[in-house]
């Protein structure tokens, strides 16, 4: 599409880029002012250069966050997008159940993020949870309170429980946007089930599946109540994920000079592997 | 396969209702109930949770509260997209692919992050506590949002129609408003649910910037979890509370759903 070339375009976007700078560039400037001072209290500031930026590169503490983030979202990504995919496939295309099973998918994205983590917190305890009390009753030693391999067992759970209806709705949306022509080419040309999914299907959804994966990567990198309501970070630290650590550190211990550069680091890192991930997503594709 | 495809969203939407059901059944439970026996459905079925709720105003006023930022801040969002997002479908200028890909990156910006510099931002200004600090807030992020559904559903409309319009001599605000708009109804629809959607879910920075006055649910479940010990029951009722604006709005949009999570561009 060529579209004409006008500048008092911008006019138009005004409204959002003074709403959006107000809310975005003034606490980000906080941020970085934050990162490169040192206070003793009573509002004195001292200039303190990159100190901070390398004393949280260098910490053991935001290696292990940073890890437990990776392997988070990792996981959740590998589990979600798979399975958001295989779903939306064989959901029905035509009738009433399409509405029904479209309804009944999107209830848990519309549940406020601290309700999630209350209901599988209560879901999930061991001795009156309908889970927790099933897999005990069944033989598994399930308590996720106490043992690591629980909480990361409830807290994936939890999140391919809260996010996969995403993946499922946009991958849906893409294979109904598929012209019925392609489907009956492919039959005259014998193709196999795998053949249709290879070729035509997975070309087809991969603008909203980078959608969804995008989506995806930024929220769970972002994730902060959920988990916090479900484990509150434990057992120990073994479920402190990024944003957690971070909110302990600025407002527990009220160290604001590591939490801002903590916080550029952390945004720096997701600006970076989501505008990777977008660039090889669409390279080949003028946008 | 065909034959037993149902099967895979049935089971799906199972694992999806268990943990819905037993917040829903542990609400019509005793405290007494819940921690003593473990029982599959309530089996002395009370309203006493409920009544709690829908007579004590720290309870109720939190949903008022919630639903107040919530509409406004869909109000605010989706009206200054709207402008917006006519221009980047309609015209090219300087600096827009970058202003775009800005826009986007503040819905990747972690709430955490933002957390304490807002806190501080609306204070100063005076707003903290109120209905309009948690609307501008979220707008961080709904409005980038909102610009991008809105955007692919206008790109959709062909230009000839804008063209039409102004050779049979309407205004420009006339068009946008009396032709246009209604020409993307389904897009304000699913830009507004998307609002919706995120505003009401969204607690960490809805709790910073109130106290009292415009506390949000979220924030009453997280202090009375805490402060009154273990009132589950309690606790299930305000939840089940909170999924039913959800299911109301989404029942709204069921047809547009689909097509509106591709953001209006497959």
């Amino acid at each position: 599409m060529n579209k004409a070339v006008n500048q008092k375009a911008w006019f138009f976007v005004l409204p959002v880029l003074v709403l959006v700078a107000f809310n975005a560039i003034v606490p980000l400037m906080t941020v970085v002012n934050y990162s490169v001072q040192e206070t003793f209290g009573n509002n004195q500031f001292f200039w303190s250069g990159l100190t901070w930026f390398t004393d949280v590169l260098r910490s053991e503490r935001f290696h292990a966050s940073l890890t437990r983030q990776m392997i988070f979202t990792g996981s959740i990504l590998l589990i979600e997008v798979p399975l958001g995919v295989l779903i939306a496939l064989a959901m029905p295309r035509k009738g009433i159940w399409v509405s029904i099973c479209l309804v009944l998918m999107a209830m848990p994205l519309l549940i406020p993020w601290n309700v999630v983590g209350a209901m599988w917190n209560i879901f999930a305890l061991p001795n009156i949870g309908l889970m927790g009390k099933v897999l005990n009753d069944l033989g598994f030693d399930y308590n996720y309170t106490r043992q690591v391999g629980d909480a990361w067992f409830t807290l994936i759970l939890m999140d391919v429980w809260h996010w996969t209806s995403l993946v499922v709705l946009l991958a849906y949306a893409g294979l109904v946007s598929i012209p019925d022509a392609y489907y009956q080419a492919a039959k005259i040309d014998g193709a196999s089930r795998w053949a249709v999914l290879r070729f035509i299907q997975l070309p087809k959804m991969k603008r909203v599946l980078t959608i969804a994966i995008l989506l995806r990567f930024m929220d769970s990198f972002n994730i902060y109540t959920e988990p916090v309501v479900l484990t509150g970070g434990g057992p120990g630290n073994s479920t402190t994920l990024l944003s957690i650590d971070l909110v302990k550190i600025a407002l527990g211990q009220f160290d604001l000079g590591p939490a801002a550069a903590m916080s550029l680091i952390y945004f720096l890192v997701i600006l970076l592997l989501s505008w990777i991930f977008y660039a090889v997503m669409t390279r080949n594709e003028e946008w | 396969m065909k034959r037993t495809s149902w099967l895979v969203p049935t089971i799906y939407i199972l694992f999806l209702m268990l943990p819905i059901y037993w917040l829903i059944s542990m609400s019509f439970k005793t405290t007494n109930e819940i921690l003593g026996n473990f029982t599959l459905w309530p089996q002395h079925f009370t309203l006493a949770n409920y009544r709690t709720i829908f007579t004590d105003p720290t309870w109720y006023m939190g949903y008022v509260n919630s639903i107040s930022y919530v509409t406004l801040n869909t109000v605010i969002s989706v009206t200054v997209a709207l402008p917006a997002a006519y221009a980047f479908s309609r015209y090219r200028f300087l600096g827009d692919k970058h202003l775009f890909f800005w826009l986007l990156t503040n819905r990747m910006a972690p709430a955490a992050v933002f957390a304490l510099p807002f806190f501080q931002l609306y204070s100063a200004i005076g707003l903290f506590d109120t209905y309009l600090a948690v609307a501008l807030a979220h707008t961080l992020f709904n409005v980038p949002l909102a610009v991008w559904i809105l955007e692919g559903f206008m790109s959709g409309v062909p230009r000839q129609l804008d063209e039409t319009a102004y050779v049979d001599g309407y205004s420009f605000p006339r068009f946008f408003t009396r032709i246009f708009i209604p020409n993307i109804k389904a897009g304000i629809g699913v830009a507004a649910f998307f609002c919706f959607m995120f505003s009401w879910v969204e607690l960490l920075l809805a709790k910073t910037l109130t106290s009292v006055a415009a506390k949000p649910i979220a924030a009453t479940m997280t202090k009375t979890a805490s402060s009154s010990g273990y009132e589950l029951g309690l606790l299930a009722a305000a939840g089940t509370l909170t999924i039913i604006p959800g299911a109301i709005v989404i029942y709204f949009v069921r047809n547009y759903i689909a097509k509106g999570f591709a953001l209006g561009r497959v």
